[in-house]
C-alpha cells in the first residue's frame, strides 16, 4: 500500500541492472507519534509552563525526604515484614497453583482443544487486571488487610508464571512423554518423569522472578487496604511527614534490592 | 555393575542441599502464614462477590457507550493518553541515562552511580510519584503523564543499557578508517544499530505503562481508575461491571498490537 503511494526509488547500477530502492517508513512513523503526542497533549492537559514553574515543588519535596527520620524506623518494621509475608505467601500459593493451571493450557498435553481455549483465554484474563484492581476488589471481598493483598499477588502470580509455563512445556521434547505412555506408564507418572524434569529449573526461576516483582507491587497494595507497608507510605504522604516518607523509601529500596541480589543468585545457579 | 547403573551413579549427589532448601522455603511458608488471618473475612464478602459478578455480566451500558465526559469510552482514551504521552517522555529522558550507564561509554564509577539512581527510580512506587506530582500540577491526567514517564525512566533505561552495551563496535572502527566524521559515526553506525531494539522495549513498556495509567487514578492522577474506586466504594457493580470490562477489553487490544508491532521490529 505504502508502496504504491511512495514509488520505490530506481538505481541503475553501473553494469546495467534497476534496483528498486523502497522508500523510509520514517516520515509516516513520525507523523502518526506526532499526530498522537499532539492529541495526547490535548486530552491530559499537559504543559510545558506548569512543568518549569513549578517542577521545584517536587524536587523541594525530594530535598525534604533527605535526611530520612532515623526515628521513625522502628514503626516501618511492622508493615515491612507484611509486606514480605504477603507477597511470599502469594507468590509460593500462586507459583503452586501455576503449574496444575499451565498444564491445562498446554495444547501437547491436553487433547481436548476446548479446555486448553478455556485455560489460556482464563490466564490471559487474569493477567490483563492490573494487581491494584485486583487488589481493591479482593478487599471488598476478604476485608481489609493483608489477606486481600495475598489473594491479589497469588492471582497475579499465577497468571504471570502460569502464562510462562504453559509455553515452556509446549517447547518441551515430548518424545519422552510418548516413550514413557507407549511402555504403560499413566499420564500423570509419564508427565512426572518425562516433562516435569524439563521444565523445573524454568519453573522455578520463572517464580522467583516473579516473586522479585511481587514484592514491588506488594508495597503499593496498602494504597486500597490490602495491607503492607503502602499503608503508611500512604499515611506519611498524607500528613506530609516527608523525613519519615523517606526512610519508608530508603527501607523499601535496601530490602527490595537485597531480594533481588539473593533471588539472582539462585536464578544463575538454576541456568 | 552395567552401564545403566554407572550412570545412576554418575548422578551427582545434592540430596542435603535439596533437603536445606526446601526446609527453608518450608520455614519461610509457615512464617509467612502469621500475615493472614481469616478472621478478617467479612460476613458480606460472598455476597458482593456474586454482585461482582453480577456486575460483569449486567455492565451499564449506557456508561460504556455514550460520548460523555464521564464515560467509558472517554476516561480510557484519557488513559491512552497518559500512557503515550508517559511513554515517550520516558523514552526521551532515559536515553541520555541509558548512555550515562553504559560501562563501555562511561568510565566505571559514572556509570555505577547512574544505575544505583536508576535502581532508587525503579524502586519508588508509582503512586508515591503520583502523590508527589499532584503537589506540582494540581489533580488531573497531567500528574498522571509526569508520573508514568518517570516511572518508565527506570525500566527504559535499564533495557536500553543492554542493548548499549551489546553495540558492535566494529562497525564504528571500519568507519573511523574510511574517514568518516563523528555525526557520521552516529547517525549510520550507532543510530541504525540502536534503533529497532530501542523502539522494541518502548513499545513494550506502553503496554505496561497503560495498566500503570490505569490504576494512578486511584490517587486522583486521572485516568480510569477514579471512577473504578469511586463506583465501588458506591456499590455501583453494574458501573463497576462496564469500567472493568472497558479496560481488559482496550488492555488485551492494546498487548496484541504491541506484540505484533515488536515481532515485526525483530524480523525487521
Amino acid at each position: 500500500m505504502y508502496d504504491k503511494i511512495f514509488t520505490p526509488k530506481a538505481i541503475t547500477l553501473p553494469n546495467g541492472k534497476v534496483v528498486l530502492q523502497r522508500r523510509s517508513r520514517m516520515p509516516l512513523i513520525i507523523l502518526i507519534l506526532a499526530v498522537c503526542t499532539a492529541l495526547s497533549v490535548r486530552f491530559t492537559g499537559f504543559s510545558l509552563h506548569t512543568l518549569v514553574t513549578r517542577m521545584d515543588e517536587f524536587f523541594t519535596i525530594i530535598g525534604q525526604m533527605i535526611p530520612p527520620n532515623w526515628a521513625y524506623l522502628p514503626r516501618i518494621w511492622g508493615p515491612l515484614l507484611d509486606t514480605i509475608k504477603m507477597s511470599l505467601l502469594g507468590s509460593m500459593i500462586g507459583a503452586l497453583l501455576a503449574l496444575p493451571a499451565a498444564v491445562a493450557a498446554a495444547s501437547n498435553i491436553i487433547q481436548s482443544k476446548l479446555v486448553v481455549v478455556v485455560s489460556k483465554t482464563l490466564l490471559s484474563l487474569l493477567r490483563t487486571l492490573p494487581t491494584l484492581v485486583t487488589a481493591l476488589i479482593a478487599t471488598y471481598v476478604f476485608g481489609l488487610g493483608p489477606m486481600a493483598g495475598t489473594i491479589a499477588i497469588m492471582l497475579f502470580t499465577i497468571s504471570y508464571v502460569g502464562k510462562l509455563l504453559y509455553e515452556q512445556i509446549e517447547n518441551v521434547d515430548i518424545g519422552a512423554f510418548e516413550a514413557m505412555e507407549s511402555v504403560g506408564m499413566t499420564r500423570i507418572q509419564a508427565f512426572r518423569f518425562a516433562i516435569f524434569p524439563q521444565i523445573l529449573p524454568g519453573y522455578i526461576s520463572t517464580s522467583l522472578y516473579c516473586f522479585e516483582g511481587n514484592v514491588r507491587y506488594a508495597a503499593i497494595l496498602g494504597f486500597v487496604g490490602a495491607g503492607g507497608i503502602g499503608l503508611v507510605i500512604n499515611e506519611g504522604l498524607g500528613w506530609r511527614d516527608y523525613p519519615a516518607v523517606g526512610m519508608i523509601i530508603l527501607v523499601l529500596i535496601v530490602t527490595v534490592y537485597l531480594i533481588e541480589r539473593v533471588s539472582e543468585h539462585f536464578r544463575k545457579k538454576l541456568i | 555393575m552395567n552401564h545403566i547403573e554407572k550412570q545412576l551413579q554418575a548422578a551427582p549427589q545434592s540430596r542435603l542441599y535439596v533437603t536445606v532448601i526446601a526446609t527453608i522455603i518450608a520455614a519461610l511458608f509457615a512464617w509467612s502464614l502469621t500475615a493472614v488471618n481469616f478472621s478478617d473475612i467479612q460476613q458480606g464478602g460472598l455476597a458482593i462477590a456474586k454482585n461482582i459478578l453480577y456486575g460483569l455480566t449486567h455492565p451499564n451500558t449506557d456508561l460504556l457507550f455514550n460520548l460523555s465526559k464521564q464515560s467509558v469510552l472517554y476516561l480510557l482514551v484519557e488513559t491512552i493518553a497518559i500512557a503515550f504521552l508517559g511513554t515517550i517522555v520516558g523514552a526521551i529522558l532515559a536515553v541520555p541515562l541509558a548512555f550515562l550507564a553504559a560501562s563501555n561509554i562511561v568510565p566505571g564509577p559514572v556509570a555505577w552511580v547512574t544505575r544505583l539512581l536508576l535502581i532508587i527510580i525503579r524502586t519508588i512506587p508509582a503512586l508515591v510519584y503520583g502523590l508527589l506530582f499532584i503537589r506540582v500540577t494540581g489533580l488531573g491526567a497531567f500528574a498522571g503523564v509526569l508520573t508514568v514517564g518517570l516511572t518508565s525512566i527506570g525500566m527504559l533505561a535499564k533495557l536500553y543499557v543492554d542493548a548499549i552495551e551489546e553495540l558492535d563496535t566494529r562497525v564504528l572502527e571500519s568507519m573511523t578508517s574510511v574517514g568518516c566524521t563523528t555525526f557520521e559515526k552516529i547517525r549510520f553506525g550507532i543510530v541504525p544499530q540502536l534503533l529497532s531494539s530501542f523502539m522494541s522495549v518502548v513499545i513494550y513498556r506502553f503496554d505496561m505503562n497503560m495498566r500503570e495509567a490505569s490504576i494512578l487514578g486511584l490517587v486522583g492522577a486521572g485516568g480510569i481508575g477514579a471512577p473504578l474506586i469511586f463506583a465501588m466504594r458506591s456499590y455501583k457493580w453494574d458501573e463497576v461491571g462496564s469500567i472493568l470490562i472497558g479496560l481488559v477489553v482496550l488492555i488485551l487490544i492494546i498487548e496484541f498490537v504491541s506484540n505484533k508491532l515488536r515481532a515485526k521490529l525483530v524480523r525487521g
